[in-house]
């Protein structure tokens, strides 16, 4: 039977692709078998079933749909950023079929009436899973603790203050016993602002050069020491968000070492780009923690690749036009990143040789879905049919006129990227298709 | 032409030869200064727009002389310094004043790199008034000019600037031009007050002041800005003054010929003592003076003005 991209049916066949799973590419190709949303089958060569309809994935790359822990799709507050439904498809078109949101929208998703608003969200939008984390402290404000066991219940996947770090060490050390309880990681924000101050970017060269305020490392490793400390203590499970220095790699690598229940990400931008690039006062490169120095890159770089960091994350943080044209020290930190993940990790990961395209999408897929005990990101028999198709090796330009996100603050504007999604499919049912 | 692009914004920008051109034209200008009438009608019918989104009085002012004493039409507006959440963005300003027609626009802004991003959006040319803790070039300029009338060349001269670098413009803007000049720049302050990260632009840092001045022929004394010091990087203005204030103990080590410049506004007896702000080592209102000419200088050569007009050439 015809394969049509109009009408998807609930059984069909992927065809010559190369499955990625497990950390390993294949080197031949290979089949998918997709039935009623689940992954009927898998395998090398062609399938033996017959008669059912088959996309032909000559050149394309099969792996689990992309999971990501650490996006902000602004809803509720501000619409005019990015929604759930607008997120949703900017994830789609990235790849990714799950997606972790953080709770530091307008008010904070801080009870249970929240999550049960933003799953639904999710829902209505039907691109992709969506996982809420909820607010560890009400209205994020770093006094008190939310309804962890309510928000747990109704769905929420973590807590987190994301955007401001939990200045107390004390409401930090409560948080990390309590969740652990409930079976959910913290996830840190590991900044002591009292170190940074008003910084906007990194404190070296560049801002010395410039005149802007710095960020000193220390304010990221002394919060991330701290809180692997309170972790370490509790038992519990903490989880890193945003690892960008040298420093926070290697006193991860130690608390690993030591055998402790701390996970970590680094996002794109900061495997990919330094502090360097702030000097022409552009705000696309005004993020939280700052771009840094070379060797800050290079060991954020290592550390996913030896699985210090365990996963790439997003950061995915939209902003409005309007404000990203403020100046540089006025302008609020964050860039888009969902629909230029994959291209930036083949470009600055894979085809510098850091990794190999198993351990890419591993680190994407697999690895954030088992840290974070979410359905989704594996390509086997019996599970979801959450999977991407796509081809590692087309070059594009990233133009922000071809962004599904409402937001264009993308670091990578006019950069030519290797590696494009094709297709993404959300058990069984097609949720992005590139030119489609 | 002695200025290569449209726009000044920074010395790091400039070349050594257009930073000498400057100066010389400068130095013109300075002969009006002591004429009975000391405008020429070199800008008549250009609009000099004078846009202060931050408090100034000095360079306000003197770009206001310069602007007057070349006979231009002037027109000045100043902001208080609005949050980014409320304000009119950068470039809504900018097109305002594109639609205006305006000839030529001073910017003052809090913002590192405000005035490179006005330069790169408006036709008109650009003098950057103070960017921030980035670049003052202006101020720059006038010193090296304040230096040079002492000096003559300044290659091998050992300029010493002390204060609070981190946030002075003034530093950064004398260290760019400085450098391109061949003179050996050393900076002095307290640790915190001294951005390790400047050692790569090709200076000296030194935080003990007594080796600092050491064999310097001027020191620059940066104004304390005593109202940016929240955090406390330094314990007190008695303890600044005792161990980074200028006072007569300090200056009685130097050389002979040695002088002492400052920005200005002066909080005195905090960097500087008064004794030596009124004494005979300052070449303060040197500065000032030359702040005039220097902006005359810029505001002429960006508008097309003819450097063979002003007899520069001829001697």
């Amino acid at each position: 039977m015809e394969w049509s991209w109009q009408r998807i049916p609930s059984e069909f066949l992927v065809t010559g692709v190369k499955l990625c799973r497990q950390g390993k590419l294949g080197k031949r190709k290979g089949f998918l078998h997709v039935r009623k949303g689940r992954i009927e089958g898998l395998g090398i060569g062609t399938p033996t079933v017959e008669g059912i309809p088959a996309l032909d994935g000559d050149g394309l790359v099969c792996g689990p749909g992309f999971v990501d822990l650490h996006a902000h799709f602004r809803e509720p507050g501000h619409e005019e950023k990015e929604t759930v439904a607008t997120g949703s498809r900017a994830a789609a078109a990235g790849g990714y079929t799950s997606v972790v949101t953080m709770p530091n929208t307008d008010p904070a998703i801080d009870n249970t009436g929240m999550i049960r608003y933003l799953i639904d969200r999710g829902k209505e939008a039907g691109l992709c899973r969506i996982h809420p984390t909820g607010a560890v402290s009400p209205g994020r404000d770093g006094q008190g603790m939310t309804e962890f066991g309510d928000m747990v219940n109704a769905g929420a996947v973590g807590f987190t203050d994301d955007g401001s770090p939990i200045a107390s060490g004390g409401l930090m050390s409560n948080a990390l016993k309590y969740a652990d309880v409930l079976g959910v990681p913290i996830i840190t924000h590991a900044e002591d602002r009292s170190i940074v101050g008003k910084g906007c970017m990194h404190s070296g060269y560049w801002s010395a050069r410039l005149g802007m305020a710095g960020m000193a490392r220390a304010g990221e490793d002394a919060a991330v020491f701290r809180d692997i400390e309170l972790a370490k203590a509790a038992g519990a499970h903490l989880h890193v968000a945003h690892v960008s220095t040298k420093g926070a790699v290697e006193i991860i690598r130690r608390a690993k070492n030591e055998g402790l229940r701390v996970t970590a990400e680094a996002t794109p931008h900061h495997f990919s780009l330094d502090h360097s690039r702030c000097r022409d006062y552009s705000p696309l490169f005004k993020v939280n923690p700052p771009l840094r120095e070379p060797d800050d890159v290079n060991a954020v770089a290592d550390g996913l690749a030896d699985g210090t960091l365990d996963c790439i994350a997003t950061d995915h943080a939209p902003h409005t036009v309007t404000e990203k044209e403020h100046q540089f020290d006025q302008a609020p930190f964050g860039v888009v990143g969902l629909e230029t993940a994959l291209g930036v990790g083949i470009t600055y990961l894979v085809n510098t040789g850091v990794m190999d395209m198993g351990q890419l999408v591993q680190c994407m897929s697999e690895t954030p879905a088992r840290i974070f005990n979410l359905p989704g990101g594996r390509l086997e028999e019996g599970a979801e049919a959450d999977f991407v198709l796509f081809d590692p090796a087309c070059q594009w330009v990233v133009d922000a006129d071809g962004f599904q996100s409402r937001s264009r603050n993308s670091a990578y504007l006019g950069e030519t990227l290797t590696g494009r999604v094709s297709a993404t499919f959300r058990g069984g049912r097609l949720t992005w298709r590139d030119g489609g | 032409m002695i200025l290569k692009n449209k726009d000044v914004l920074g010395l790091e920008e400039l070349s050594a030869e257009e930073i000498l051109g400057v100066l010389e034209i400068a130095s013109r200008f300075r002969a009006v200064f002591d004429r009975p009438v000391r405008s020429v009608p070199i800008m008549r019918g250009r609009t000099v727009v004078n846009f202060f989104h931050e408090p100034s009085t000095r360079t306000r002012i003197s770009f206001e002389l310069a602007e007057k004493r070349l006979s231009a039409d002037i027109v000045n507006f100043s902001t208080a310094t609005s949050s980014f959440s409320k304000g009119e963005t950068l470039r809504d300003t900018a097109e305002n004043l594109a639609a205006m027609k305006i000839d030529m626009l001073i910017i003052r802004h809090s913002s590192p790199g405000a005035a490179h991003y006005l330069a790169k959006v408006l036709e008109c040319s650009v003098i950057n008034a103070g960017d921030g803790a980035h670049e003052h070039p202006t101020q720059g300029l006038l010193d090296i000019m304040t230096m040079q009338q002492r000096f003559g060349d300044l290659r091998g001269k050992k300029v010493t600037i002390i204060g609070d670098i981190a946030h002075s413009r003034v530093a950064r803007s004398n260290i760019w031009g400085l450098n391109k000049l061949g003179a050996e720049v050393t900076l002095c302050g307290p640790p915190t007050m001294v951005p390790g990260g400047l050692a790569r632009l090709g200076v000296n840092i030194e935080f003990d002041l007594k080796k600092a001045v050491a064999g310097a022929d001027v020191l620059n004394v940066l104004r304390i800005q005593l109202e940016r010091h929240s955090s406390k990087s330094f314990p007190s203005n008695r303890e600044y003054h005792r161990m980074y204030g200028i006072t007569e103990d300090v200056v009685r080590t130097l050389k002979p010929e040695a002088i002492v410049m400052h920005p200005g506004p002066m909080n005195r007896d905090v960097e500087i003592s008064s004794e030596v702000a009124d004494g005979p080592r300052q070449v303060i209102l040197d500065q000032v003076a030359n702040g005039v000419a220097v902006r005359m200088a810029l505001i002429y050569l960006l508008s097309g003005g003819d450097p063979g007009a002003l007899g520069v050439g001829q001697d």
